[in-house]
C-alpha cells in the first residue's frame, strides 16, 4: 500500500505544470501560488483527504511550510504525501490558507503564525493561539532569544569544567526578570492598565439560529481554572438562552515552548520532556518519539524491548481510555465515582511503571534502540496479574455504566458527527473510529512490532458521545488482549541494541512520524543538521487538532452537554500547549 | 425495563461501599487507635487482588516505595579511603536535559586539575529526576536518591544541593538499590579479576622480554662506549638540566629510559634544589623511552599534550 510519489509527482506534473517545484528527499516541493489548486486536486481527485499535520521549520535563507496528507480510501491508507512550500522572503512571509480545504487547519496555521510569523491568506481568525498578544517576536525563528538565553545548544559551557566560583548562581538568579524581556512596540505591560482583546470580537455573530427564544445573547467564560475543563482551558461559550451558538477555544495557559527546549536540547535529552507532553498517558509519549529518532537514525531495536514498549505503551492506553471514562462521566455530573475507580486502577499500573522505570509518572523508559532497564519474572508476572485485573473492572465499569438510563439519555445522539466531516477537522483517535471509520496508525502504517499480533480495530456508527464511550471500552480490551500476546512470547535477551550514548549523532534529514497514541496521532515532525541536536523538533498533538472541532461538535447543544463534548474529547492539556 | 441499568450500577458502589468497611482495618483491632494504620492490611487492600479502600493514611502510614525509584541525585562515596566515586568527568553535567548539574575539577596545590570534584552542585528546584546523570556515569559514582520528602523555607539555600549535601556512603546506596548495587559489583569484580590476569600475563611476558633486552644491551654497551645523545628533545629538559644529567652519566636516552624517576629527582636535587621547581621528571623515563626506540612521531604528539598540560 505504499504511496508511490514519483507516479503522484508525474499526475500532479500532468494536472499542474508548473506547481510542483522540486523534490526535496521524500518531499514534494509546491509553488505557494498554485498551492490551493495542488491540495484541492490531491483531495478530490486522488484521495488524499486527511490533512493531519502542518507545520513549519526556518531556514537561514527561507521558512518552509509542510504538509502531511494521508488517505482514507481503504486501498492508499498507508504512508502519505509529504508536501512542503518555500517562502524565501523570511522579512514578509504569506501563503495562502488551506483553511477552506481542510478545517483542521486551522489552529495549526494559527500556531505557524505565532511560532514563524507565516501569514496565511484567507485565514479566517489568524490571531495567536499559543503565547498571549504582548508578545515579541516570533519564538521559532533561529534568531529569537528567549529572556533567560545562555547559548544555541545544550551542554551549555558553564556547567563543565569550569563553572562560576565559589557557587554557581542560576538564569533568574543572575539577571532579573523584566531587565531581559520584550514587548511589542506600543504595548503597556502594566497589569492594571492591560485590556485583553475584547472578547465580543471573537464572536463575531450566531452561528445558528435558535427559533421560538426570544433572549438575549450570552457571552459566557468558562475557565481557564474551572473543575471541568481539565486543566487551563478556557472557553467562550454564545449562549441563547441554554443553547450554545458559538464556542471560542482560548489555549497556551501552560505553554512552555516545548519545541525551542527541543531544539536546544540533545536527542536523548528530549526523553523525558515527552513525559510531560501527555502526563496522563507519558510511556506513548516516549514511544512516538524514539519511534521518530530511531526511523532517522536507522536505529535497530532489540527484541525484548520491543516486547517491553507494546507492554507499556498498551497498558498505557488501557489505562488512558479507563481514565477518560471517568473524566467523562466527571462532567456528566456522575461526580466522583467512576473517575476514582478509574484511579485506583491507575496506581495498580503506576506501580508496575516505578519497577520498571524508577518513576511514577515521569517514566523516561525508552531509549534510543531499546528501554532503560530491564524488567524481573515477577515484574512480567505482576503485569500479567494487572492486566487480568483490568479485564475484570472493564466488565465492572461496563455493569456499573453501559446501560446507565441517564447517560443514555445524556450521551445518546448528542454531538453526532460524520466520519467525513472529523476527517475535515483533523479528527483523530478514538473518536474517529467511534464515528465509524477503522483509521487506526496501529494497521495502517505499523510501527515496531505490532503486524505481529492479532486485534481488532472497534468501531461504532454515529460518533456520539455514547459511542464514544462503548468505543473507548472497546479498545481497552483489545489492548489489554495485545498486552496478553505480548506476555506470552516477550523472549529473553538484551534490552538494548549496539551501544547506549549520551549523544547519540541523528543523520541529516527530515521526516514525519505517526504513531497511534491514546488520544490520536502524536505526531513527531524532526530536521536534523547531522548533529547531536534537532535542528527543528515539532510536535503534532492529538489533542490540539482535535480541540479545533470543538465548537462544531458543540454547537447546538445545550451549555451542560458542551462540557461533556469536552470531556468527550479527552485533552490533556501539557499536550495541548506543549 | 427502565431503570433496570441504574439499579445494576448501584449494586456496583454498594458492593464498593461495604468492601471499604469490611476490609478498611484487621477486625480484631477494629476498636483501636492503632488499628486504623494496620500495614499488613494496608497491603492486603493495596495488592493486585486487593478489595475495599485504596488510599492510605498518609503521614502515619507510607507507601513502601520500590527500590527502582529515582528522586534527587547524590554522590557515592567509598568509606574505606573516604573519597568520592567521582571523577569530574562532566558526563552528567552534560548529559543533563535540564542542565542543573555544575561540576568543578579539583585542583592540587600546584593548579594543575586532578581527577575528582572540586565543587559540585545540583538545582534540585529544576532537576527533572530523568536519572540520565546516574544512568550514562562510568564509574557508577552518581546515584539516585529516595528521600523525596523534600521541603524548604527558601528556594536558594535549601534546594541547591553542594557537594557536602550530596555525598553519601557506599552503604546507603546499597541499602536503597540492593539489586543494582549487587549487580554492579559482580561486575566490578569480574572486571578486577579479568584485569588482574591480564597484569600477571603482562607482566611473565615483560619479564622475559627484560631478560633478553639486558643481554642485548650489555652486549651492545661492551660493543661501543655511547655517543651522548641530546637529552634537551625530551619536553621538561632544557640546556642546564641536560647537562646536570650527563654530569651524573645518564648520557644516552637508553640509559635515561632505565633509570627510576626518584634516582633523578636525586641527582637534579643534589646539582641544584632550585631544578626541581622548575621541572617535573616524573614523564622522562616513558619519553626517553620513545626517543630511544626512534618513535619521534609518537614523542612528539604526547609532547604537545604535555604543552597543554592534560597529561601527567
Amino acid at each position: 500500500m505504499a504511496v508511490d510519489l514519483e507516479a503522484i509527482e508525474a499526475q500532479l506534473n500532468e494536472a499542474f505544470p508548473e506547481a510542483v517545484a522540486d523534490r526535496d528527499g521524500d518531499w514534494l516541493v509546491v509553488e505557494a501560488d498554485q498551492l490551493q489548486e495542488v491540495a484541492t486536486h490531491l483531495r478530490d481527485e486522488m484521495g488524499f483527504d486527511f490533512l493531519t499535520h502542518l507545520s513549519a521549520s526556518d531556514y537561514p535563507d527561507r521558512i518552509e511550510v509542510v504538509y502531511n496528507l494521508y488517505s482514507t480510501r481503504p486501498d492508499q491508507q498507508g504512508p502519505g504525501i509529504p508536501l512542503k512550500v518555500r517562502l524565501p522572503d523570511r522579512n514578509n512571509p504569506r501563503l495562502p490558507s488551506v483553511t477552506n480545504i481542510w478545517a483542521g487547519a486551522n489552529f495549526q496555521e494559527r500556531e505557524v503564525w505565532d511560532m514563524f510569523g507565516v501569514r496565511f491568506e484567507g485565514h479566517p481568525n489568524l490571531k495567536r493561539i499559543l503565547l498571549w498578544e504582548g508578545f515579541e517576536g516570533h519564538p521559532l525563528r533561529k534568531d529569537w532569544h528567549e529572556p533567560y538565553y545562555e547559548q544555541e545548544n545544550k551542554p551549555f559551557q558553564s556547567r563543565w569544567p569550569n563553572p562560576e566560583s565559589p557557587r554557581p548562581r542560576s538564569a533568574e538568579q543572575r539577571v532579573r526578570w523584566r531587565a531581559n524581556v520584550k514587548y511589542p512596540a506600543g504595548f503597556d505591560p502594566d497589569p492594571e492598565k492591560w485590556q485583553p482583546i475584547p472578547e465580543i470580537d471573537v464572536l463575531p455573530g450566531d452561528k445558528i439560529d435558535v427559533n421560538g427564544l426570544e433572549t438575549d445573547r450570552i457571552l459566557l467564560n468558562i475557565g481557564p481554572q474551572h473543575p471541568s475543563t481539565h486543566g487551563v482551558f478556557r472557553m467562550l461559550v454564545g449562549l441563547q438562552g441554554e443553547t450554545v451558538t458559538s464556542v471560542y477555544p482560548v489555549v497556551g495557559h501552560l505553554h512552555r515552548n516545548h519545541e525551542k527546549i527541543g531544539e536546544r536540547n540533545l536527542w536523548t535529552g528530549m526523553m523525558p520532556y515527552t513525559d510531560r507532553l501527555d502526563y496522563i498517558s507519558p510511556m506513548y509519549n516516549n514511544f512516538g518519539y524514539v519511534v521518530a529518532v530511531e526511523r532517522m537514525m536507522g536505529q535497530e531495536v532489540a527484541e525484548r524491548a520491543e516486547y517491553l514498549r507494546i507492554i507499556t505503551g498498551e497498558l498505557q492506553r488501557a489505562i488512558n481510555h479507563i481514565l477518560a471514562i471517568g473524566f467523562l462521566f466527571n462532567e456528566l455530573g456522575a461526580m466522583m465515582t467512576p473517575m476514582l475507580y478509574g484511579f485506583t486502577e491507575r496506581e495498580h499500573v503506576l506501580d508496575l511503571w516505578e519497577e520498571a522505570s524508577g518513576a511514577r509518572l515521569m517514566v523516561n523508559y525508552y531509549r534510543f534502540g531499546g528501554v532503560s532497564r530491564d524488567v524481573s519474572d515477577e515484574w512480567l508476572k505482576r503485569c500479567r496479574e494487572v492486566t487480568e485485573r483490568l479485564q475484570r473492572k472493564i466488565d465492572e465499569f461496563e455493569f456499573l455504566l453501559t446501560q446507565n438510563e441517564v447517560f443514555i439519555s445524556r450521551a445518546r445522539g448528542v454531538s453526532v458527527m460524520a466520519w467525513q466531516e472529523m476527517v475535515r477537522y483533523g479528527v483523530t483517535g478514538p473518536m474517529l473510529r467511534s464515528a465509524g471509520l477503522p483509521y487506526d496508525i496501529r494497521k495502517v502504517e505499523p510501527y515496531s512490532i505490532y503486524d505481529s499480533f492479532d486485534f481488532d480495530i472497534p468501531t461504532y456508527e454515529t460518533g456520539d458521545l455514547y459511542d464514544r464511550y462503548r468505543q473507548r471500552i472497546a479498545e481497552t480490551r483489545e489492548s489489554l488482549k495485545i498486552v496478553h500476546q505480548a506476555l506470552d512470547r516477550i523472549p529473553n535477551g538484551s534490552i538494548q541494541a549496539g551501544k547506549k550514548t549520551w549523544n547519540p549523532k541523528v543523520p541529516e534529514g527530515e521526516l514525519y512520524s505517526r504513531v497511534e497514541h491514546p488520544k490520536g496521532e502524536l505526531g513527531f515532525y524532526l530536521v536534523s543538521d547531522g548533529g547531536t541536536n534537532p535542528y527543528r523538533y515539532h510536535v503534532r498533538s492529538p489533542c490540539f487538532v482535535n480541540l479545533g472541532a470543538l465548537e462544531a461538535m458543540s454547537v447546538g447543544h445545550l451549555l451542560a452537554d458542551a462540557i461533556v463534548v469536552l470531556g468527550s474529547i479527552d485533552t490533556t492539556m501539557g499536550e495541548v500547549d506543549r | 425495563m427502565f431503570g433496570l441499568g441504574l439499579i445494576k450500577g448501584l449494586s456496583v458502589t454498594m458492593r464498593h461501599f461495604i468492601e471499604s468497611f469490611a476490609y478498611d482495618r484487621n477486625p480484631i483491632k477494629f476498636f483501636s487507635l492503632k488499628g486504623r494504620y494496620d500495614d499488613e492490611w494496608l497491603e492486603k487492600r493495596q495488592a493486585v487482588n486487593g478489595k475495599g479502600i485504596f488510599t492510605i493514611q498518609y503521614p502515619e502510614q507510607k507507601r513502601k516505595i520500590s527500590e527502582n525509584f529515582r528522586f534527587i541525585p547524590m554522590l557515592v562515596y567509598e568509606e574505606s579511603t573516604d573519597e568520592p566515586r567521582c571523577t569530574a568527568c562532566g558526563i552528567c553535567a552534560r548529559v543533563c536535559p535540564p542542565q542543573c548539574i555544575w561540576i568543578q575539577r579539583a585542583t592540587d596545590d600546584r593548579g594543575r586539575p586532578q581527577a575528582k570534584p572540586g565543587g559540585f552542585w545540583i538545582d534540585a528546584t529544576i532537576c527533572m529526576s530523568c536519572g540520565y546523570c546516574a544512568e550514562f556515569c562510568p564509574f557508577d559514582a552518581i546515584k539516585m536518591n529516595q528521600d523525596h520528602e523534600l521541603a524548604y523555607a527558601n528556594r536558594d539555600e535549601g534546594m541547591f544541593y553542594n557537594l557536602d549535601r550530596l555525598l553519601q556512603p557506599v552503604t546507603y546506596y546499597a541499602e536503597l538499590h540492593p539489586t543494582d548495587y549487587a549487580r554492579e559489583e559482580a561486575a566490578r569484580q569480574a572486571k578486577e579479576e579479568a584485569k588482574r590476569k591480564a597484569a600477571e600475563a603482562r607482566a611473565k611476558a615483560e619479564a622475559k622480554k627484560k631478560a633478553e633486552a639486558k643481554k642485548k644491551a650489555a652486549a651492545e654497551a661492551a660493543a661501543q662506549p655511547g655517543e651522548p645523545d641530546d637529552l634537551k628533545r625530551i619536553e621538561g629538559i632544557g640546556p642546564k638540566i641536560a647537562s646536570v644529567l650527563q654530569d651524573a652519566g645518564l648520557k644516552t636516552f637508553e640509559q635515561l629510559a632505565a633509570t627510576d624517576v626518584d634516582r633523578i629527582k636525586q641527582i637534579l636535587e643534589e646539582a641544584d634544589p632550585n631544578l626541581l621547581n622548575l621541572a617535573d621528571p616524573s614523564t622522562w623515563p616513558r619519553q626517553a623511552k620513545l626517543a630511544a626506540a626512534g618513535k619521534w612521531d609518537a614523542l612528539e604528539k604526547w609532547q604537545e599534550r604535555l604543552r597543554g598540560g592534560q597529561d601527567s
